[in-house]
């Protein structure tokens, strides 16, 4: 794929199946599939907007490399305890900011509503991606992608990626 | 042998055994007992954390936050000096600030526009005198009298704690020698603020104090501790409390168990076999040449300090309601760290905070407690690993400081030696 070869219509429609693709890996539970939606050297994280507004580094997930994203899923499956949950992402606004030197500047709006062994669904995570996207082999991948939540009070705890 | 704790409408039955300590779990869910506690913990003779010096650098700074659930202010006045005061207009109670945190020239409430200085003090009534000969404040009102409410406020390293108390022993004297010699250790030089975290926990406070001051699970519960040898029973540490029990500082040092998983045969595990993928992770730097490198420093009633690695936070619980309370994480390095400590420390920060890889359980562990105990209030745990006695120890197979906590609540709450 050469995205400078693209519409500005087919770019929109390539970023947002990149997008929907990634919040139903996460929503469909195929975590170890999740850490393939980036690139080897990539960037996520998920930060308060209290944090980020500030300029202050301290993000809840901070991961420099895919290999940490791995490291994130292997603890979730094996090491952490935590309440079982279903995540349902809706993601909303997706507007393309920027294509320079083969990045993809994005921006997204997400909520993340969660739903436990109850039943009950609730609002958990509300806020916005703003991500760098490239491509890499045949499709397009993510090179960074920030979650920056408004949500900051976090409910119980925060385990599965956003 | 049972105390009594009285409820103000009611009491409970705390069972007392020389074996092992006992707490009876209406503690935890009784909204009376929360009352109480508001009232001879948060505003008794008690000192509470309120934040970090380093949060409000400059004159004019303020951050609005908790002690228990009553909101308190705290500034940086023009003088250099911290103040503490209530949230709560001295006119018609409405909160003063409304922003968690920011700077200005004078507090204001935005109901009638009564200004205050940074201390507190009454500055400025619109239409004192009223407008055109009507209206104006009664002959006998006095500027001085109507400011805010202002709270007893101290220092120790870059800790800021505040009380309501008149007879509260000074903030050293209530913290005690061995506490205040941990926090000096942490707060060693000038500290830069990294950022807060805030996480919803559904479940009673003390639980949380609970699970702060016992070693015993952080091995058990945290997986991710054990497998990389963050943190294990067998390695070189200890319990230490102040001469009244209520405070703590857990200390553990890795690398001094030669990787021994002794005694773990058997248990939920992690994959022993388990390698990072990424090592960078937990390649950190020494830091202190004591050698310790985990340090999990309680004081009553509401504050965590820690150093994990290379980590350093403070946890303040804010309660709302029996049922539920926050901790607020506030992270934070030194001044001077280089920029690769800087790096270190934020990418250690995925093992802290709510989404912490050995830290995330304790807020599960709270909840699963609170959701199974709702109905049996004169039910009580058993505390007893160690020896059931609140002593300091030399090692951390112990929950001695947890039966330490319970002792001075009792005092702290003037539960009476009842009748079995």
């Amino acid at each position: 794929m050469d995205i400078n070869e693209l519409t500005v219509m087919e770019l929109q429609y390539h970023v947002e199946q990149l997008q929907g693709r990634y919040v139903e890996c996460i929503d469909d539970d195929r975590l170890e599939e999740w850490p393939g939606f980036f690139t080897e050297e990539c960037l996520y994280k998920i930060i308060s907007r209290e944090n980020h507004d500030r300029n202050l580094p301290a993000a809840a997930i901070y991961c420099d490399s895919k290999g940490m994203l791995e490291d994130r899923i292997v603890s979730l499956r094996n090491a952490n305890v935590f309440a079982e949950h279903n995540y349902r992402h809706l993601i909303s606004n997706i507007l393309i900011q920027g294509l320079n030197e083969g990045v993809i500047s994005v921006q997204s709006n997400y909520l993340v509503l969660q739903t436990k062994t109850d039943g009950a669904t609730e609002i958990y995570n509300a806020g916005k991606y703003v991500d760098r996207i490239v491509v890499e082999g045949d499709g397009l991948k993510f090179k960074e992608k920030i979650a920056i939540f408004d949500t900051h009070q976090i409910k119980s705890l925060l385990v599965t990626p956003i | 042998m049972n105390a009594v704790i009285d409820t103000t409408n009611g009491s409970l039955n705390w069972p007392i055994d020389e074996e092992a300590g006992h707490v009876p779990y209406g503690v935890f869910t009784d909204a009376r007992i929360y009352e109480v506690e508001q009232e001879r913990i948060f505003r008794g003779d008690n000192w509470s954390f309120i934040g970090l010096t380093a949060e409000l650098p400059d004159s004019g700074d303020f951050k609005a936050t908790y002690i228990g659930d009553t909101p308190v202010i705290v500034t940086r006045d023009r003088e250099g000096g911290i103040n503490v005061m209530t949230n709560r207009c001295a006119h018609r109670g409405a909160l003063v600030c409304r922003s968690a945190r920011g700077n200005v020239d004078e507090l204001e409430c935005v109901y009638h526009q009564w200004k205050y200085d940074m201390q507190g003090k009454l500055i400025g009534v619109p239409f004192r005198r009223g407008l055109g000969g009507r209206g104006g404040m009664p002959e006998g009102f006095r500027m001085e009298q109507h400011g805010l409410d202002t709270l007893r406020v101290d220092t120790v390293g870059h800790l800021i704690f505040a009380t309501f108390s008149d007879k509260v022993e000074p903030l050293r004297e209530y913290l005690g020698a061995v506490i205040v010699n941990h926090i000096e250790r942490i707060c060693h030089s000038p500290i830069r603020v990294l950022g807060d975290e805030r996480q919803l926990v559904r479940g009673n406070w003390k639980l949380y104090a609970e699970n702060t001051r016992d070693p015993y699970h952080a091995s058990l519960l945290h997986l991710f501790h054990t497998t990389f040898g963050l943190y294990r029973s067998t390695q070189k540490g200890g319990s230490w409390m102040d001469d009244k029990k209520r405070h703590t500082v857990l200390t553990a040092s890795q690398g001094t168990d030669e990787g021994k998983m002794e005694g773990y045969d058997g248990l939920r595990t992690f994959n022993a076999e388990f390698t990072l993928k990424d090592p960078s992770l937990l390649a950190g730097r020494k830091e202190f040449d004591d050698g310790v490198t985990l340090v999990i420093l309680t004081t009553f009633p509401n504050l965590v300090l820690q150093q994990i690695a290379n980590t350093l936070a403070v946890r303040q619980t804010v309660t709302k309601g029996p049922g539920q309370f926050e901790l607020v994480w506030t992270q934070f390095g030194y001044e001077d760290d280089d920029e690769e400590m800087q790096k270190i420390r934020n990418k250690q920060g995925n093992l802290i905070g709510p989404a912490g890889l050995i830290s995330m359980e304790d807020g599960e562990a709270v909840e699963i407690v609170h959701e199974a105990i709702i109905r049996d209030q004169e039910e009580a745990s058993y505390i007893g690993m160690g020896g059931g006695k609140a002593e300091d120890t030399e090692h951390l197979v112990t929950e001695s400081a947890v039966i330490g906590f319970w002792e001075y609540y009792r005092e702290t709450m003037q539960v009476e030696a009842g009748a079995s």
